[in-house]
């Protein structure tokens, strides 16, 4: 496997869905290279096509056309089990309305992934622990999610994404159903991860919370990558030793 | 990993609504019949069988008529057997020994209260040692058994002295009763068979019997003890031959009926195995009714847990897991409804087996057959489990951005 600089490379991407006779140009020709370590924001107006942008990222889905290189590895034309081991090995999800799995508790959503990697039961709850204390949830690891706040979930769901230590985190809209002082105490938390070494990249059409929180923000238009713009973190650009943000 | 599967199938079906449940109807129904009527066919073999009360299978029995079921065998016969058929079967050269058995229906008198029942003749010298052996009568629970020259006097089957025959007192050695109007002193009580036959009947000795019902040359059973156990059928067709030649009767005419006891046993067998084999069909059918329940049980839930499914796609669960998730989970199911089933089954069955030896007063014992148990088991997984591969086959192929989009 050819050593790449950057952890996620797109190389003219396009997603194409059919509408009956329509052809749905979801993605037409991105090109997007991430480093190791960078926060990135993608931010465009409702289908633009970031979502679909994450999930091909996320090897969710693969490309109609295109190059999609994760952490080296073409995963454009994986076959299904392939690209779930990628997901499972690799990416960590947070979603907006966080999807956690109702009949299972907090601990046991974070040790889902690491059971389809097949670790151990005990190495499992030991890290599921260890994550959900990362998050402040200690107190909380035998409720359900239906006993859990917003904000509370959504920090379940941060935990499940770190299960297997992915070094890519994809968070779409990790803030949308939060309220204000929620969404920034999972943001802190975000930047925690990415003060670790940790790959952010999170969608959103929150230009406030891209510009603060991300080091580079794209801008999805129709489908294609209109622009790129500074973010204000910018840790990552001084060539140094990523620097810990003050609390 | 197996038991990791097995304990999200658990979780998922402690969450399951009523619905869900009562698809495992047909599943429980199906394995509660079957349970409980083998329990209560192999409970009602072994009443039947004990109701024989003969430990021998070399005696061919003779009587005339068909198995009558109102009363003593041979009686209200117009053609019944006489000593002269008798003494013609002890002719045929593979025969050892034929004995008549009287059987009448007598009026049994105690504490000034009546009942009827079968009193039963007991020959003398050898012939009795034969008849004891035949009988299975070991010896006496309390009292003695009768001997030759034992003349007025009676043993009597377990039930008089354990009062069960309505007399409203127990009937001990020493005890007199009037038998047919004509006083008898009770001798002795033979042992608890555990069958209503012999539990309640009354020995007399062959003469005072004979004189007491004035049944003359009459026979209403003889009972014929083979040289040769191997040469059992063939005597049987024997004795039919020279039956049908005293008795002028042509083939399939026969106004007598000749059978070993092994005969008897397999034609009450065989209506067993045929109640059997209609229960199993029904059994089946249920089986089948609920397995469709599960398999479309199953299938709502995979559209239900659509975006279940995406969610474990998107956190790294394989075609493979998803297919094994969904597929146990349905295994379950049906394992549950096996387990409802298999008890409910074990419960009716023995409370089948006690009503039937409260009526028939037998003393069967219900088993827990075990084999049955753990195949019922086994095989309401497999069905549930089976019911539920296309379900979870169509789980595992769902597309995992489409899925979490629902």
């Amino acid at each position: 496997m050819l050593k790449r600089k950057y952890i996620i490379e797109l190389k003219k991407v396009a997603k194409f869905y059919h509408m009956g006779d329509n052809i749905v140009k979801a993605l037409d020709g991105v090109n997007l290279k991430i480093k190791k370590g960078e926060f990135i924001a993608i931010m465009g107006p409702s289908g633009s096509g970031k979502s679909t942008g994450m999930n091909l990222v996320g090897s969710l889905d693969v490309p109609t056309h295109g190059t999609i290189y994760l952490d080296g590895q073409d995963i454009s034309a994986l076959s299904e089990s392939e690209l779930a081991q990628i997901r499972g090995r690799k990416v960590g999800f947070i979603f907006q309305s966080f999807n956690l799995i109702p009949n299972l508790t907090a601990l046991e959503n974070v040790m889902l992934p690491m059971m389809f990697l097949g670790k151990e039961k005990e190495k499992r709850e030991e890290r599921a622990e260890e994550l959900l204390n990362l998050v402040e949830l200690g107190n909380r690891v035998n409720h359900y999610p239906g006993q859990l706040s917003g904000g509370e979930m959504q920090r379940v769901a941060i935990a499940r994404s770190l299960a297997n230590n992915p070094d890519v985190i994809l968070a779409d809209e990790p803030t949308g159903n939060l309220d204000t002082k929620t969404g920034i105490k999972v943001l802190e938390f975000l930047e925690k991860l990415n003060d670790q070494g940790k790959t952010i990249v999170m969608v959103t059409h929150d230009l406030e919370l891209a510009e603060k929180h991300s080091d580079i923000v794209y801008w999805l238009k129709d489908g294609r990558l209109n622009k790129v713009t500074k973010g204000k973190r910018r840790i990552y650009h001084s060539k140094k030793k990523p620097v810990k943000r003050k609390e | 990993m197996k038991e990791d599967y097995v304990f999200l199938a658990f979780e998922n079906l402690k969450h399951r609504g009523v619905r869900s449940w009562l698809t495992l109807v047909g599943i429980f129904i199906g394995i509660t019949s079957v349970v409980a009527l083998i329990s209560l066919g192999n409970g009602l073999q072994m009443a039947v069988n004990s109701q024989f009360g003969i430990s021998s299978t070399e005696i061919i029995s003779v009587q005339a008529g068909g198995i009558g079921l109102a009363g003593p065998p041979g009686s209200g016969d117009v053609n019944p057997l006489t000593m002269e058929d008798m003494k013609e079967i002890e002719k045929i050269s593979s025969v050892k020994r034929a004995i008549r058995r009287n059987l009448p229906l007598a009026k049994l008198e105690f504490n000034d209260i009546v009942v009827f029942g079968i009193a039963i003749n007991i020959p003398d010298g050898e012939d009795r040692k034969f008849v004891y052996e035949v009988l299975n009568l070991g010896e006496a629970l309390v009292g003695r058994l009768l001997k030759d020259g034992d003349n007025n006097k009676v043993v009597l089957g377990y039930n008089f002295y354990a009062d069960k025959v309505g007399l409203e007192k127990s009937i001990k050695p020493g005890d007199k009763i009037l038998l047919h109007d004509k006083r008898f002193e009770v001798i002795g009580i033979t042992k608890k068979r555990g069958s209503f036959i012999f539990d309640n009947i009354a020995y007399v000795n062959e003469e005072p019997l004979k004189e007491l019902f004035d049944y003359g040359d009459e026979v209403d059973v003889i009972a014929v003890q083979v040289k040769d156990k191997e040469s059992m059928n063939k005597t049987k067709e024997e004795i039919e031959k020279i039956l049908r030649k005293t008795r002028d009767v042509k083939v399939g005419e026969e106004d007598f009926e000749v059978s070993t006891p092994e005969a008897s046993l397999e034609t009450v067998n065989s209506v067993l195995g045929g109640v059997r084999a209609f229960i199993v069909i029904i059994a089946s059918l249920s089986i089948i009714i609920g397995a469709i329940g599960i398999a479309n049980t199953m299938s709502t839930s995979v559209m239900e847990r659509k975006k279940e499914i995406g969610i474990m796609k998107s956190i790294g669960a394989t075609n493979g897991q998803i297919f094994l998730q969904f597929f146990v989970e349905s295994g379950l199911l049906g394992l549950v409804g096996g387990l409802i089933g298999v008890i409910l089954g074990i419960l009716i069955g023995f409370v089948g087996i006690v009503a039937l030896n409260n009526f028939i007063g037998a003393e069967t014992v219900s088993e827990i057959n075990w084999i049955l148990i753990t195949s019922s088991l086994i095989g309401s997984f497999m069905v549930g489990a089976i019911a539920g591969i296309v379900p979870a086959l169509n789980a595992a192929k769902e597309n995992p951005v489409e899925a979490l989009r629902s």
